[in-house]
């Protein structure tokens, strides 16, 4: 079949790739799928491997959850805009915080200059949380809080406020991103070393099964390894392996698999190639529910289960002709959908440029909306299950990631693999190749090396002044003068303590978060114990 | 010919450095001799590395909008230092009424997103000062 058809001479002379790389036949057919196993490998949804997607009933039972990113300012402008999202038609929140809070330092730090409230919002003492969440029932929505290093401070303050709100903890539903693993490889939001970092991790993961069991206690994240200039290939593989390391921590600190796997949920790119996104996903599910059932022999389904959040890629936006990117983010949500995700983040046509304006954000929740109520897709499940070429796709990458499963096990697992800077030399070298073939105009990106338009009319974006830094650092200095000293400084003292010593610091954290302790006291006093890690530099 | 010394640096907060390895690893294919200062560098630490390195160029990667905080620091630090001779240039997320400015100051290169290696290349090429005979 594959030769009924013989390609033109000039036509032989280009190379099909995927943005990744990966070579593409002129057609598949069902020799490609020679050695698949239908039961095995595909299965119907809802059975294992669950390929074909986690539920049986895919989106007809339940749409995914369109939940927008948003965060900026002080936290009573984000405040506004979570609840014109929710007006809207947003099924969930999504906290973007700002570089001074994701990098556990107050305002008045010297490294906190012109950033306060610019990439997020800013988030210094649980008074700031009260704020974000004014007039929202904690208790009644789904929050999903983008914060790694600080991650047991921030859900600490909203556990506070959930308290104060009078909702139940057993209730409470969310996520936190809490993946320190892919900070230290891609997004470099860190703060303490990867041993002690992994604590923090496996503390959350104890603390919630007791206390706060629907919580989803980390969303590890392909996101930022993507955004950072990985093949798709590699978002899979090191993403998933990262979860094997969470699990592998969680397993050896006494925790049974199946206390924990269940809460542990992902976080993916959908990036602009079509069919290889389809097809990561889709790999994603199966290569999970395998190492749950047969690396960690856990025995509740849930644990087996894959289920994942997306987000458009930002990367792929461009400053060029900016009203592309919302055909470009329709195509990736589209990728999403039809891959199965929970949940999606569409991102916003001006992100190139500046954080999103209003209309913006609107506009992008609203190309969700035709995908889940216009199109048709969402009627059958895995619609594109069984096509030659998608399945053939989803047997490369899942080779593919394990082949990378194998390379790191090897190391000593990810922890290790991350001190050789393995992953990371991975990720620069496909990124500089990407830019290489992107210069060579191998691959178009139009508006920018090709279809290039001169004398674009600029269009309105936002512009974040500095009156957020100033009205917090005055907040700041009002809560260091009539909060009780002492009781801060004593719950700090018991957080040193616990951190010295080998207890969950989840609890001694409630006790500063009720005392309105920073984001950068409660980190200091994890600096003093464990140090901050330092990366040495690699190109 | 000396080659041309650049120092790449990611000032504030912000640790997506994907472009800024990028460009390090362009310009050091272009012959140039690259020093990457790696994350969270002050101006003071930057302009010290310019200083230690015998630096030509000085390469900003800024994506967080600290740009209009982080430039001018560098720039009255450059002059402090008797450096004015080094080409600054930064690239970024730089909302178009912050350009000027930047001008302004003394930034003399600014790339925005999608900006092609080779015209960030040609630029330093056409704009570095001569290196003084040795």
């Amino acid at each position: 079949m594959k030769t009924a058809v013989a390609p033109t001479a000039d036509k032989a002379e280009k190379r099909f790739t995927t943005i990744s790389g990966r070579p593409i036949e002129r057609v598949y057919t069902a020799e490609d799928l020679r050695g698949l196993d239908e039961r095995r490998d595909v299965n119907d949804p809802g059975q294992f491997p669950y390929t074909r997607g986690i539920h049986p009933t895919g989106y007809r039972g339940k749409l995914w959850t369109m939940r927008q990113f948003a965060g900026f300012g002080a936290p009573e402008e984000t405040n506004q805009r979570f609840k014109d999202l929710l007006k809207a038609g947003g099924g969930g929140l999504s906290v973007a915080f700002d570089l001074p809070t994701l990098m556990g330092r107050d305002p008045d730090h010297e490294l906190s200059l012109g950033e306060v409230g610019k990439c997020g919002v800013s988030i210094v003492s649980l008074q700031d949380m009260e704020r974000l969440f004014d007039g929202i029932e904690l208790g009644r929505i789904t929050t999903s809080m983008t914060i790694n290093s600080p991650a047991p401070m921030i859900f600490a303050m909203y556990l506070a406020v959930a308290e104060q709100q009078g909702a139940d903890w057993k209730t409470l539903s969310g996520t936190i991103q809490n993946d320190i693993l892919k900070e230290f490889i891609a997004q470099k939001e860190y703060i303490f070393p990867p041993r002690q970092s992994m604590r923090l991790i496996t503390d959350i993961f104890a603390f919630c099964a007791k206390e706060v069991p629907k919580w989803n206690t980390i969303s590890v994240s392909g996101y930022h390894i993507r955004e950072a200039g990985s093949t798709a290939a590699q978002e899979l593989a090191f993403t998933l392996r990262d979860g094997i390391e969470y699990v592998q921590y969680g397993v050896d600190a006494g925790l049974d698999v199946d206390s924990f796997a269940p809460q542990i949920s992902f976080f993916f790119n959908s990036h602009s190639d079509f069919f290889e996104e389809i097809a990561k996903f889709r790999a994603a599910r199966k290569l999970w529910a395998e190492v749950m059932r047969d690396r960690f022999k856990a025995k509740n389904e849930r644990s087996w289960k894959l289920r994942f959040h997306t987000q458009t890629a930002g990367v792929s936006l461009t400053a060029q002709q900016p009203y592309n990117n919302v055909v470009r983010t329709a195509l990736q949500a589209l990728a999403a959908v039809l891959g199965g995700t929970q949940s999606l983040h569409t991102n916003s046509l001006d992100e190139a440029l500046a954080l999103p304006t209003a209309e913006a954000a609107t506009l992008a929740l609203r190309t969700q909306q035709i995908i889940a109520h216009e199109s048709g897709v969402t009627a059958a499940v895995d619609p594109l299950g069984g096509s030659y070429f998608v399945e053939r796709l989803t047997l490369d990458m899942e080779r593919e990631a394990k082949q990378y499963f194998d390379v790191i096990d090897r190391m000593g697992g990810m922890v290790e693999a991350i001190e050789h800077g393995f992953p990371q030399m991975e990720i620069a070298e496909a990124s500089y190749r990407f830019q290489q073939a992107v210069e060579s105009r191998e691959k178009i990106i139009v508006g920018v090396n090709g279809y290039v338009q001169e004398d674009e009319t600029p269009i309105p974006i936002l512009y974040i002044d500095e009156t957020t830094a100033e009205r917090q650092l005055a907040r700041l200095e009002t809560l260091r003068k009539t909060r009780d000293g002492g009781r801060v400084r004593a719950a700090l003292d018991a957080l040193k303590e616990t951190a010295r010593g080998t207890g969950n610091t989840m609890y001694p954290l409630m006790d500063c978060v009720r005392a309105y302790a920073t984001v950068g006291e409660m980190c200091d006093a994890l600096r003093d114990v464990w140090g901050e890690y330092e990366e040495v530099p690699l190109i | 010919m000396q080659k041309i010394r650049v120092v790449i640096a990611k000032p504030g907060l912000d640790g997506h450095d994907r472009g800024a390895k990028v460009i390090a690893r362009a310009l050091r294919d272009a012959g140039m001799e690259v020093i990457y200062t790696g994350l969270r560098q002050t101006p003071e630490q930057i302009v010290g590395a310019a200083l230690q390195e015998d630096a030509d160029v000085i390469g900003m990667s800024i994506l967080s909008g600290a740009h209009m905080h982080i430039c001018p620091r560098v720039m009255d630090l450059l002059k402090e230092k008797g450096l004015e001779d080094v080409l600054v240039v930064v690239g970024g997320i730089i909302p178009d009424v912050d350009i000027p400015k930047l001008q302004q100051m003394g930034v003399r290169g600014i790339f925005l997103p999608g900006s092609p290696m080779q015209q960030i290349i040609d630029f330093i090429h056409q704009n570095v000062r001569p290196r003084a005979e040795v």
